[in-house]
């Protein structure tokens, strides 16, 4: 059969302005780093330098945390929520005007496909600020008590996978409940956060409420150990994030973690074959699978098993991998060297234990970080792949017989993230969604996230949620 | 021929271009079907506007509007209504000045105190606003049932609200009862104050370049005592506030009236509009939906 080839549709990169370095951005200005040295930033895709940026270091930290201190005692705090909530709406209604803009930095300095960043991250970025802008002046319905109080300063620590998105998800509940927040991003994302940075100023945000601090893990661990942060707010590793809930103990720090994860995702013999195909794909090539909640562990009834696989395979060859600004890619680059070692790594380990690897025939680009979809059958589970978050586009598929088996299954791992049910019984979805110790179920659907909708973890993926009312909660002392 | 500039100077000022008031039904700004209008002046009795006097025909168009807008608003999302009804906000921020003059005309406040009312109807906007995504986490549930069911609690819209504005509050009082309604997916048909009719129509311009769906707020001018009859015996209304209605016995004809399809009413009470509402005009225009679904593999 003859196959039509698709033309490049490249994105403009004429929308984005970036600069050749960025400061810190505390107490509302861009100022220079007092005791780090300047790193750079790369687009993943190209090894191209995008910008050299700042690193903190514990003085700039601390400078930070006091202009938040400031902020939230002077103005953040004792300021009405009805004017907390114009702010957010602001800045909602500002990241929706430069929406196309922050989707092609996104993908430039993360790496994902344009059409992920135009159609999923930056939309719902806005989407999280509208709704808790709306918030904002009704903390008293939250369900959290007459009176809910801010903490004060938020420390708040966010991965490279969803950079802007990550960044809404921390700063919007905390704002709308009277915190104020001194923030970093990822090491190798920083430039959508900067870019917020400027949003802020557009918005008029008060000084201080707001402070980005850039820099790598020494620069987070500073925050998180700073004695004026009040609540610590961290996603990321598991690894990570148990040395913060450590480094936290015996302080007055609220604490939320959102950590890894080793989602199942379930298919029963009667799943809508068509939807359950584009649900595992998306549930584990979305963004490259470098997201928490990926549907990495495929448990498929045994009965189905070669048809779903042979129509998982018919369909990974047509995914296309390459530069994140075509509108037509399907999987862009990985972040970053160090992730994509990890990936090969744990990929050559899957083989090594006799796991068999399949991926379809791929052409990478020749610069960049690259690794093609990839699928291991023949998997069990004491296999390492079947246990560690890859974070990349690494599927691993096992198989059962029962529903009992499936949960046994899905529930032998220490991550309790999400995980995805298949199936056209309605009961057997609110059966398994009742027995898998997971924090988000998706039924017949995978990844989907919404403002309004709790996202967290059982386990060791984390405690506290994200999203809709119970979001508020941690930013709220109770 | 000599071109010669048509700016204003001290010797020939320029003369102002006033505005028709209107009705706003189905998104249109039409007269009164019957051709009735009536003199609108200001708090001292000077002549503002002949406003249009709505009819019984009037009110009937406007439910057949809001009932065919109802279907499209209320399967919007809560998100997207959310964002309609802040950018009713926004733009009534664009027409501050003109809502101020209005209101201080209407109601006798000086342009201060005017401004300061303005001020509390657009930011009561944004507060409903920030309803529409929340009201189902607020009033919904999940229910234990003592069985394998799942079993959760749903508001949802009731329909077509008819709504008696506030004869006293022409904007903040106006709004004060249209939003709530609208938010969370009903239609609207409201009748403003009598006397104060300018603020309302003024209102309809914003919702008319605000994204609200044409039809989904009728505003009628007139009075609230000869329409709101042929409102509360409507058979195609769901609901009725009867704010507007000053008397006692008027308003207890109206209940009476809307008992025959078991409309949703809303019984006049005192108000003070300038004080922060509670949820019980939003929760007034819900049904609640309960569905049971059976657990098991």
């Amino acid at each position: 059969m003859s196959r039509f080839e698709y033309a490049p549709a490249p994105e403009s990169r004429a929308i984005v302005d970036i600069k050749s370095s960025y400061g810190l951005f505390i107490n509302g200005q861009f100022t220079d780093a007092t005791d780090g040295k300047p790193f750079k930033t790369v687009s993943p895709a190209s090894e191209e330098v995008l910008a050299e940026v700042s690193e903190a270091g514990p003085a700039d930290v601390d400078k930070a945390v006091r202009a938040a201190r400031k902020a939230f005692e002077k103005v953040w705090g004792p300021m009405s929520g009805k004017d907390r909530a114009k702010y957010l709406f602001r800045i909602a209604r500002l990241i929706q005007e430069r929406s196309r803009e922050l989707a092609v930095l996104e993908s430039l300095d993360n790496g994902k496909p344009i059409r992920e960043s135009r159609d999923v991250d930056i939309p719902l970025v806005a989407a999280h600020f509208f709704y808790y802008a709306g918030w904002a002046d009704k903390l008293e319905y939250a369900g959290v008590g007459d009176d809910p109080q801010p903490w004060g300063v938020a420390g708040q620590v966010i991965p490279w996978n969803f950079p802007m998105l990550m960044l809404a998800w921390k700063i919007a509940p905390a704002l709308a409940a009277g915190n104020t927040v001194v923030l970093k991003p990822a090491e190798t994302t920083p430039l959508t956060a900067l870019a917020f940075a400027e949003i802020c100023q557009q918005a008029d945000l008060p000084p201080g409420v707001v402070n980005i601090v850039t820099g790598a893990g020494r620069t987070g661990q500073a925050l998180v150990e700073h004695p004026d942060v009040d609540k610590v707010a961290f996603t990321g590793s598991t690894e990570v994030g148990r040395a913060i809930a450590k480094s936290v103990a015996g302080t007055h720090k609220a604490v939320t973690l959102e950590l890894g994860g080793k989602a199942a995702n379930i298919v029963f013999e009667d799943a809508p074959i068509d939807q359950t195909i584009e649900g595992i794909v998306n549930g584990i090539f979305f963004n490259q699978g470098h997201v928490c909640c990926a549907g990495s562990r495929l448990l498929v009834q045994e009965s189905v098993y070669d048809e779903v696989l042979a129509r998982l395979k018919r369909r990974m060859g047509t995914l296309r991998v390459g530069d994140p600004l075509d509108k037509n890619t399907d999987i862009g680059a990985i972040n970053s060297a160090a992730q994509l070692a990890k990936i090969r790594e744990l990929s050559q380990i899957g083989e090594d234990e006799g796991a068999e690897r399949w991926s379809p025939e791929c052409e990478l680009p020749a610069n960049g970080y690259w690794f093609p979809p990839t699928v291991f059958t023949g998997v069990s589970q004491a296999h390492r792949i079947a246990r560690e978050e890859i974070f990349g586009p690494v599927l691993s598929v096992l198989t059962f017989r029962t529903p009992q088996e499936a949960v046994e299954k899905a529930n032998n791992t220490p991550f309790g993230l999400s995980a995805g049910i298949w199936t056209d019984k309605g009961s057997r979805i609110l059966w398994m969604a009742n027995q898998l110790r997971a924090g988000v179920v998706w039924a017949n659907t995978f990844n989907r996230f919404d403002p309004t909708s709790p996202f967290g973890g059982y386990k060791e993926s984390g405690y506290g949620r994200e999203g809709g009312r119970h979001g508020l909660e941690a930013y709220l002392a109770h | 021929m000599v071109w010669r500039p048509t700016l204003p100077t001290k010797d020939t000022p320029r003369l102002e271009v006033r505005k028709t008031y209107k009705l706003y039904v189905g998104g249109a700004f039409p007269r009164s079907e019957s051709g009735r209008s009536y003199v609108v002046t200001d708090a001292k009795g000077k002549f503002l506007a002949n406003a249009s006097q709505a009819s019984r025909k009037d009110a009937r168009d406007a439910v057949v509007a809001a009932r065919k807008a109802f279907a499209g608003w209320h399967a919007r999302t809560a998100y997207n209504r959310g964002q309609v009804l802040y950018r009713i906000a926004e733009v009534m921020e664009g027409r501050h000045q003109q809502f101020s003059l209005e209101v201080s005309q209407s109601e006798g406040l000086s342009i201060s105190k005017a401004r300061v009312v303005v001020d509390a109807s657009i930011d009561r906007w944004v507060w409903y606003a920030g309803w529409a995504d929340k009201l189902a986490q607020v009033v919904g549930s999940s229910n234990p049932v003592a069985g394998p069911y799942f079993d959760f609690s749903l508001p949802e819209a009731t329909g077509v609200v008819a709504v008696l504005a506030p004869q006293d509050s022409s904007l903040l009082g106006l709004t004060s009862v249209i939003a709530p309604a609208i938010v969370s997916g009903n239609t609207v048909v409201a009748v403003s104050s009598y006397e104060r009719p300018l603020p309302a129509i003024t209102l309809g311009e914003v919702m008319a370049t605000s994204d609200v769906p044409g039809g989904v707020v009728n505003i009628l001018t007139g009075s609230a005592s000869e329409v709101g009859p042929w409102l509360a015996s409507h058979m195609d209304v769901n609901a009725i506030d009867l704010c507007g209605i000053v008397d006692p016995e008027e308003a207890t004809e109206l209940e009476i009236a809307a008992a025959d399809n078991l409309k949703r009413v809303r019984r006049p009470a005192e108000e003070d509009w300038s004080a922060d509402q509670g949820l019980s005009r939003l929760t007034q225009y819900l049904e609640l939906k309960t569905v049971w679904h059976p657990i098991g593999v």
